[in-house]
């Protein structure tokens, strides 16, 4: 599955980092602690979260993960989106709360 | 072929916008010399933390970085307040972030803990109100 597969699947927002919509998607991983997505998330993954600033790109890059969704409306600050498109890590975007989207994203990866 | 490799980069304590470039930059010159994904991965996580952690806490910092065929070793000096307790600041959930810091989603207390469970060798040693000194050893081959 692609992150644009799951951006269709799940009516997503695309911010930003458009030309790596086509990375695969392996899991997903959930946590607004920037260390605990440092120690815990692998490469591939989705993370889903509410931080917006940009170290999530930081992160997101230095862990090879497949994309970014920013929960309940929240928009990433000029810079992470000028990094997401950099790095080629989408950005994408849901009015979904974290239980929510987490719950989709989770039955479209595993169900 | 040079068989030894030095890099040094400057962190600025306080700019988070450029928080995580040298753990970037050792993260590609490690893959552009093929060592190990597993390796590099730990790698980054120890060495992520350890930049941060500058940011963070201290006014400003160096990151020296030396490549053998045996390993990796990347030493972070900083002037800042030192640590006037290492045990304690290497507690799960111990942090002295700011609540600043905190809200971006630092300071959790992580930091350390996730530099010791992905380094090969960790050592730090801090002088208070002077600067702490932390040296992350990763071996490229069977350890030993």
């Amino acid at each position: 599955m692609t992150v644009a597969d799951v951006v269709k699947k799940l009516d997503l927002k695309v911010f930003s980092g458009e030309k790596g919509l086509d990375r695969q998607v392996t899991g997903g991983y959930v946590s607004d602690l920037l260390s605990d997505v440092m120690g815990n998330a692998d490469s591939g993954q989705i993370w889903i979260t509410l931080q917006t600033h940009k170290n999530v790109m930081a992160i997101a890059s230095l862990k090879d993960l497949a994309a970014v969704i920013l929960v309940t409306d929240h928009k990433p600050e000029a810079n992470t989106a000028e990094q997401s498109n950099e790095e080629g890590i989408p950005v994408l975007g849901t009015s979904l709360d974290t239980f929510e989207i987490t719950g989709k994203l989770y039955d479209l990866i595993n169900g | 072929m040079d068989n030894q490799m030095h890099f040094e980069y400057n962190v600025e304590g306080g700019n988070f916008t450029r928080a995580g470039y040298a753990s970037s930059q050792i993260k590609k010159i490690l893959k552009q010399l093929n060592v190990d994904i597993a390796i590099i991965k730990r790698t980054v996580v120890a060495t992520y933390e350890a930049e941060v952690n500058v940011v963070a806490h201290a006014y400003s910092g160096t990151i020296y970085v030396d490549i053998d065929t045996e390993a990796v070793k990347i030493r972070l000096v900083d002037e800042g307040p030192g640590i006037p307790d290492i045990d304690q600041a290497m507690e799960e959930g111990y942090s002295t972030a700011s609540s600043q810091v905190r809200e971006m989603g630092f300071g959790a207390g992580m930091g350390l803990p996730n530099m010791k469970k992905n380094a090969d060798k960790l050592e730090i040693s801090s002088e208070v109100d002077k600067g702490t000194t932390v040296e992350i050893t990763m071996f490229l081959n069977e350890k030993g």
